[in-house]
């Protein structure tokens, strides 16, 4: 049995108390440790990825218990994929960080951020439903010390509301988990998988309201309206390397949503269908044209930025509630993009503040260092508008594609094709105010100018856009990469045996003993 | 027992989901305690409830069943530290506003000022 696929948890949950009890005053010691851990992670989840890429399913049992009684990590396409897109955002963002100086702001932002990092891990690799909700938790407890880093009334103030509506989920998850124990006996996603076929069609009642609970939980963690209204003032009022880095995190709510409702609730299960198709796609549609809209709306450009995740996260569910093989790779393409755009544009706005008093969409006297921040926004704001060349654009086109020949065509088009115009004149106009505008302001006569943000903080930026380049540039191989992602999560046959045949330590020792 | 422990569940949670909506951080902070306490029992209840019998299967015929009980441990410690991490920001946040209003219409003055005309309208 191979231990590579916990290190991803473990190497974060171990560095994370290093920093904070050996290396507690030194902010150097903190950024080569926070550094190098993350560099280790790129390097293992590359490896754990390029494993799975055959189609393998890596299995790691917990203390060596069979599946059903024991933990278990899982490592397929779609997990190893995930994690490895978290690991690259994430070494990014440290790079922004530190450059910017953001994490010598506050105390503990290397702890913190290596905490969240062991927490998104987690819950992606994880196969056991409790354990997605502890994962859930270990992520979420990190996420409310990075929100509030560096303090200030207003972010306090905003973290209060993130706060609350996670803790009210998180209480919603546990009813969902309550439930489906109840009604199954297990909280194994496999094991689930084969029990929840075996309900029988008088006695579904239990399993629908766990499984619409289940759907609310990852919604609000996906960020789907109308559950999202803890997104815009906690990403907006973030620092914007947290910010940045919670771009990961509306996408652990999408990857919830794909494997429970493809594994354990399949589309074509009897007791909860037209849960994908009926309750899913509207809500999408709507979240897209309200997360568009409010990219036209915006006052400041960091409302602006978390708009346009949450109509991001609306094209991707818009993908996944089709449920069809062409939808989820489309969905999976689209989500890698917006991870890393949504990450870039977080981080520009912060470029964006150099010089500025606020953020406020006013013409100001220019930026510091503008000409180079304007051309990365511009590349940002059209790969997030979705407009070519960039991967954006491939990524609605897929969408658009698979959405073809479904019965609500004519609805997903019109919502997408409009809404990419309202985004498109929204960012235009925030660029427009930003950059070319602020040429035309008088400086003030005693203004000093602010200093340009500095040279690793265009790296960091840099890396990321060079990724979403890239992930045009090799948009070929990518498609067909998430086109057999999507073909293993819809034959998860491979995936159920090597869960529940490996065998491991039972409880009954005959049987178990070897 | 039954529907005792049911409406128990349903008590807690309405009194915890009326107090969640209301307007000021220390009633809706009692709300989400409430809604933790009404999910650990329910948790509890999802074994099935048994009296009197141990949770260690040595007769099959009289046991119950232990995997609700590790779960509900396990949510009460998290709910438990969630809950002071939530009163911990929201005292800071209502120490430096001055103001425990949950809703963001109120932003402070020197903080951004555009919105001295929202909080007027408000007052």
């Amino acid at each position: 049995m191979t231990h590579w696929i916990i290190l991803p948890i473990v190497l974060p949950a171990f560095l994370a108390p290093f920093i904070v009890l050996a290396a507690r005053y030194h902010i150097t010691i903190q950024r080569v440790i926070s550094v190098f851990g993350t560099l280790c992670l790129v390097a293992i989840t590359a490896g754990l990825s390029w494993q799975a890429s055959d189609g393998t399913v890596t299995l790691y049992q917990l203390s060596d218990w069979a599946a059903p009684f024991g933990i278990v990590l899982v490592g397929d396409r779609l997990s190893t994929l995930m994690v490895l897109l978290t690991s690259a955002l994430a070494f990014f963002v440290l790079l922004y960080a530190i450059g910017s100086g953001w994490d010598n702001r506050g105390r503990h932002f290397h702890a913190l951020f290596q905490f969240q990092l062991m927490g998104i891990m987690g819950a992606f690799l994880t196969g056991d439903l409790f354990n997605l909700f502890v994962f859930f938790e270990v992520l979420l407890i990190a996420s409310y010390g990075l929100m509030i880093h560096t303090g200030g009334t207003v972010r306090l103030r905003a973290g209060v509301q993130y706060v609350l509506y996670n803790l009210l989920g998180s209480t919603l998850f546990l009813f969902a988990l309550g439930a489906i124990y109840a009604e199954t006996g297990t909280l194994n996603m496999a094991d689930l998988a084969g029990r929840v076929q075996l309900i029988d069609a008088s006695a579904t009642v239990g399993i629908r309201i766990a499984a619409v609970l289940l759907l609310m939980v990852f919604a609000v963690k996906a960020a789907v309206v109308p559950l999202h209204f803890w997104l815009p003032s906690s990403y907006a009022e973030a620092p914007a390397p947290v910010a940045a880095l919670f771009a990961i995190m509306t996408k652990v709510g999408a990857y919830a949503i794909i494997r429970v409702y493809t594994l354990i609730f399949p589309p074509d299960l009897a007791a909860t269908a037209g849960l994908h198709g009926w309750w899913l796609l509207p809500t999408a549609l709507v979240s897209l044209a309200i997360g568009m809209v409010g990219i036209l709306a915006a006052k400041q450009l960091d409302r602006l930025a978390a708009f346009a995740v949450i109509g991001s996260m609306g094209m991707v569910m818009v993908s996944i509630s089709l449920f069809t093989p062409a939808g989820m790779s489309a969905a999976l393409y689209y989500i890698v993009h917006s991870t890393l755009a949504a990450g870039a544009l977080f981080l520009i706005t912060d470029l964006a503040r150099a010089g500025r008093d606020n953020l406020d969409l006013t013409p100001q006297p220019p930026v510091s260092g503008a000409p180079l921040t304007a051309a990365l926004f511009f590349v940002a704001a059209i790969a997030m508008a979705g407009l070519p060349p960039f991967s954006g654009f491939i990524g609605k086109l897929l969408i658009l594609n698979a959405a073809f020949d479904t019965a609500y065509a004519a609805w997903i088009w019109a919502v997408i094709l409009i809404a990419s115009l309202i985004s498109v004149v929204g960012f235009a106009r925030a660029g427009s105010v930003l950059f070319w505008k602020a040429q035309s302001v008088e400086q003030g006569e005693n203004a000093e100018p602010s200093p340009a943000p500095s040279g690793l903080s265009y790296v960091a930026v840099g890396g990321l856009v060079t990724l979403l380049v890239g992930h045009t540039v090799f948009a070929g191989p990518a498609t067909q990469y998430t086109t057999a992602i999507s073909e293993q999560l819809f034959a998860p046959e491979r995936y159920l045996s090597t869960v529940l045949e490996t065998p491991g330590k039972l409880s009954d020792q005959t049987e178990g003993a070897h | 027992m039954e529907l005792l422990v049911a409406s128990a569940i349903g008590i807690l949670t309405s009194a915890g989901l009326y107090l969640v909506l209301r307007l000021r951080t220390f009633p809706v902070i009692m709300g989400v305690s409430l809604l933790t306490y009404a999910v650990n029992i329910f948790l509890f209840a999802s074994g099935r409830l048994t009296v009197g019998a141990p949770p260690i299967l040595s007769n099959a015929a009289n046991y119950t069943d232990p995997l609700p009980q590790a779960l509900v441990l396990t949510a009460i410690v998290i709910s438990f530290g969630m809950t002071a991490v939530i009163v911990m920001i929201s005292l800071g946040a209502y120490l430096g506003g001055d103001d425990d209003h949950i809703d963001d219409l109120a932003a402070t003055p020197e903080a951004d000022p555009n919105t001295d005309l929202n909080t007027e309208g408000t007052q």
